[in-house]
C-alpha cells in the first residue's frame, strides 16, 4: 500500500476513517480479507456472548441486527430470528444497552443493521448519538438509498457513526462512484438481485459487482447477500475485500448452537478466506 | 389551509414527495426498477396513444363510465341527499380494476411479460389476475393466509384466471404482509416482471400513478353531478381509506373545489387518526406502530382496509387541512351494510359500507346536505362473512 492509498480519501470524512473502515482496511493491508458475520440482536439469551466468541473467533467487525416487523430485505431465516427476537421482547433499547455494556468485551468495531423506521421513530439524531453512546461504529439502513439517505447520514456524521450503503448489480455506472462517495465504513457490494439467504451456488453477479465498485473507490469493498458458505466466501474475495455472511450465522443462532458452535463457524469462514489469500 | 403552489393532487415533487410525505424508501436493488417505471409512467400518461388506449380498454372491458346512483330510500331515511358512485358495478366488482388495467397497459409497454401483485381482500388480485388473463401474462399473488381463509371465494376466482396464490405466512398474515412479501419477490425479477401495486401507496411513483389512473373515477363523478346538481358539486365527497386508492380517484376530481372531502378508516387500521410519521413499504407516511417504530397490525372486520399504513397523499391531505380522516367500528360497518341492502337493494363491500357508517352517524350534522359516496366495490365476496355474522 502506498502513502496515497493510505491518505482518507477524497470526499471521505474530514477526520479520517472511522474505527470500522480502519479495521477493514488494516485486515486489507496485511493482504487479508474482511470476514463479517450478521447475529440478530436480542436472539436467545446468549446472543451478547455469542458476538463476543464470533469476535474472538475472527471477524474483523461485526453486524448486529435490531429486529424490525417488516424486514423486505430479508429472506426466510432473518425474517425468523426478527420475529423470534421481537416475541422474546427486545427492542432497539435493550439491544443498545446490552452492546453497551460489552463493547470492551466484542473487542472489534460492531455496525448495527436495522430499518428506516427504527431510527426515524427514535429520531434520526437521537438514534445517532444512541449507537455513538453504545460504542457502536457503523449503521447500515438498506431502505434508504443514496436519495433518501441524507437526512439520516447527515446526523450520523455529526455523531461519528459511519454509514454504509449498499450499492446493487443493477446500479449504472454513473451512480457507482456517488454511492462510494456517500457510503462511510466500506462499500455494501449485494451479491445478488433479491434478498438475504444462503444459495447453492454464488451467483456471477456477486464479483462482477463487486468488480465494478472496486474500479471506481479505495474504499473497503465486502460482498453480502447470497453467501453462505466458506467456500463461496473465498470465492467472492478472489475480488472482493471482504464477505458478509448473515443466514448461515442465523440459521446456526436459530438452531440454539450457542457461542462455541456459531464461533465454530465463524472460524470455518475465517480459515477459508486465510487459506485462499494468504 | 394553504394550498400547495400547484393545487392539491397534482404531480408530487421531483422525489415524490407530498409536502413531507412519500419518497423511495427502497433498498437499492428496487431504486433502478422504481426509476424505470417513472419515466414509463410519464412517458405513457403524456402520450394521447396510450391515453386513449385506457380508456377504449376502460369503457369495453370494465365497463365505463360507472353510473351515478340516486339513493332516494337511503336518503329519506338518514336525511341526507345520497349519491353513489358505482365502482361495483366495473368488471370484477370494484374499483381496482381502472388501476390495474392502466397498470398492465403501462407494464405491456414496458416489455414486461409477467405480473405480482399483493391483495387483502381479494378484489386488487382478481383485477390483476383478469388483467394478466386479458393481456397473456404470467401472474403470482400474494394473500396473508388470514385473508386466504376469509376471501376464499376471490382466490377461487384468481385460480380459475390463471393466476399462481401464493400464502404469505409470516407476521400478521395480512395485507401489510402480502406487500413485503411481494417487495421480495419483485426483486429478483423485476427486469421481466411489474409490480402491481394496488393502492396509492409504496415507493414514487406508486402512490402519483395509482391516485392518476383512479381519477377516472374523480372526473366522471364531476361531470355527473354536475348534471344533477346543476353544474355544481356535493357539498362533502366521502370514501373509505385502505390505502387510499378509491378515496384518492374520487377526491382528485374535487380538490379543486369548496366540496369537503372526509376518508373513513376502520377504527382497528386508523393510521392517518393516529397521526404518527413512519417509514414502511417505501413511503414516509401516517403508519400504525409501536414505541419503537415496530409496524402495528391492523384489525378491521374488511380485510380490504386491514393496513396499518396509508397512501402519502392522504397524510399530506390529512396534514394541510384540506381533507379529513374518521373513523368508525365494525359494529358501525355492519350496520351499515344491511341498511344500504334493505333501503336501495345494494350489496356493497364491506370496505365501502366503512363510508355509508360515517354518513350514518354523522347524519344529524350533515342534514340536508348532498354527499358524494365512493361506492367501491360490491359485497358478494363478503356475504359468506356476513352470514356467519348476522345468521
Ligand atoms: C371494494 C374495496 N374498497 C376499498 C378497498 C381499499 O383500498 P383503497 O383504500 O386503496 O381503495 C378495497 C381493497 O381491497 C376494496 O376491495
Amino acid at each position: 500500500m502506498t502513502e496515497a492509498a493510505d491518505a482518507a480519501p477524497p470526499g471521505g470524512t474530514e477526520h479520517g476513517w472511522g474505527r470500522l473502515e480502519s479495521a477493514l482496511r488494516d485486515r486489507r493491508n496485511r493482504g487479508g480479507k474482511c470476514f463479517v458475520p450478521y447475529l440478530t440482536g436480542g436472539l436467545g439469551d446468549d446472543w451478547l456472548e455469542t458476538i463476543c466468541a464470533v469476535a474472538a473467533a475472527g471477524a474483523d467487525a461485526i453486524e448486529i441486527g435490531v429486529p424490525f416487523s417488516d424486514p423486505v430485505m430479508d429472506g426466510t431465516v432473518i425474517q425468523q430470528a426478527n420475529d423470534r427476537a421481537l416475541s422474546e421482547g427486545a427492542t432497539p433499547q435493550s439491544i443498545l444497552a446490552e452492546v453497551r455494556g460489552a463493547s470492551a468485551d466484542i473487542g472489534v468495531p460492531t455496525a448495527v443493521m436495522t430499518y428506516a423506521n427504527i431510527a426515524h421513530h427514535m429520531g434520526y439524531e437521537r438514534f445517532a448519538s444512541s449507537l455513538a453512546e453504545a460504542g457502536i461504529s457503523g449503521c447500515i439502513l438498506p431502505d434508504l438509498p443514496l436519495e433518501e439517505v441524507g437526512e439520516w447520514a447527515a446526523c450520523a456524521d455529526a455523531a461519528g457513526v459511519e454509514t454504509v450503503l449498499l450499492a446493487a448489480p443493477t446500479a449504472p455506472d454513473e451512480r457507482l462512484p456517488r454511492l462510494c462517495a456517500r457510503s462511510r465504513g466500506f462499500v455494501y457490494s449485494v451479491g445478488l438481485m433479491g434478498i438475504t439467504g444462503v444459495r447453492e451456488a454464488l451467483a456471477a453477479s456477486a464479483t462482477r459487482t463487486a468488480a465494478r465498485i472496486k474500479a471506481v473507490t479505495d474504499m473497503p469493498v465486502l460482498v453480502g447477500v447470497g453467501v453462505g458458505t466458506p467456500a463461496q466466501a473465498a470465492e467472492v474475495c478472489r475480488v472482493a475485500d471482504g464477505a458478509v455472511v448473515g443466514s448461515a450465522i442465523v440459521t446456526r443462532m436459530l438452531e440454539g448452537a450457542g457461542p462455541d458452535g456459531v464461533a465454530g463457524l465463524v472460524a470455518e469462514f475465517r480459515a477459508a478466506l486465510d487459506a485462499a489469500h494468504s | 389551509m394553504t394550498a400547495p403552489a400547484g393545487g392539491f393532487m397534482g404531480e408530487p415533487s421531483a422525489d415524490g414527495r407530498f409536502g413531507d410525505f412519500g419518497g423511495m424508501f427502497v433498498p437499492e436493488t428496487l431504486v433502478p426498477a422504481c426509476q424505470e417505471l417513472d419515466r414509463a409512467f410519464r412517458s405513457a400518461w403524456g402520450d394521447p396513444g396510450f391515453r386513449g388506449e385506457l380508456d377504449r380498454l376502460l369503457r369495453d372491458y370494465a365497463g365505463r363510465p360507472s353510473p351515478l346512483t340516486e339513493c332516494p330510500n337511503l336518503s329519506s331515511e338518514l336525511g341526507v341527499r345520497i349519491l353513489l358512485k358505482r365502482e361495483d358495478l366495473n368488471h370484477t366488482g370494484s374499483h381496482k380494476i381502472n388501476n390495474v388495467l392502466g397498470q398492465a397497459l403501462l407494464a405491456q409497454r414496458m416489455g414486461k411479460t409477467s405480473l405480482v401483485a399483493e391483495t387483502g381482500a381479494g378484489q386488487h388480485g382478481v383485477a390483476t389476475a383478469t388483467a394478466a388473463a386479458l393481456f397473456g401474462m404470467d401472474c403470482v399473488v400474494y394473500m396473508g393466509t388470514v385473508d386466504i381463509a376469509r376471501q376464499e371465494l376471490n382466490v377461487f376466482r384468481m385460480r380459475l384466471l390463471g393466476t399462481e396464490v401464493r400464502a404469505a405466512e409470516t407476521g400478521s398474515r395480512t395485507l401489510k404482509d402480502a406487500v413485503n412479501e411481494t417487495l421480495r419477490h419483485w426483486v429478483a425479477v423485476a427486469d421481466t416482471t411489474h409490480y402491481c401495486l394496488g393502492s396509492v401507496m409504496g415507493p414514487h411513483p406508486y402512490p402519483w400513478m395509482v391516485r392518476e389512473f383512479q381519477r377516472v373515477v374523480g372526473e366522471e363523478a364531476r361531470r355527473q353531478c354536475a348534471e344533477i346538481l346543476d353544474g355544481g358539486v356535493p357539498d362533502v365527497v366521502t370514501a373509505a381509506v385502505g390505502g387510499g386508492s378509491n378515496a384518492a380517484g374520487i377526491f382528485a376530481g374535487f380538490a379543486d373545489t369548496g366540496a369537503r372531502l372526509v376518508g373513513v378508516e376502520p377504527a382497528g387500521g386508523a393510521a392517518v387518526g393516529r397521526a404518527v410519521p413512519g417509514i414502511v413499504h417505501g413511503s414516509r407516511s401516517y403508519l400504525m406502530q409501536d414505541e419503537w417504530g415496530q409496524v402495528l397490525e391492523a384489525e378491521s372486520i374488511s380485510a380490504g382496509l386491514d393496513y396499518p399504513g396509508v397512501g402519502p397523499e392522504h397524510s399530506h391531505l390529512a396534514a394541510t387541512g384540506r381533507a379529513t380522516y374518521e373513523q368508525v367500528t365494525d359494529a358501525e360497518v355492519i350496520e351499515a351494510f344491511s341498511l344500504l341492502s334493505r333501503t336501495e337493494g345494494i350489496i356493497c363491500a364491506l370496505e365501502c359500507a366503512h363510508a355509508l357508517a360515517w354518513v350514518s352517524r354523522a347524519r344529524a350534522d350533515l342534514a340536508g346536505r348532498t354527499v358524494l359516496l365512493n361506492l367501491s366495490g360490491r359485497g358478494d365476496k363478503d356475504v359468506d362473512q356476513m352470514m356467519g355474522i348476522l345468521g
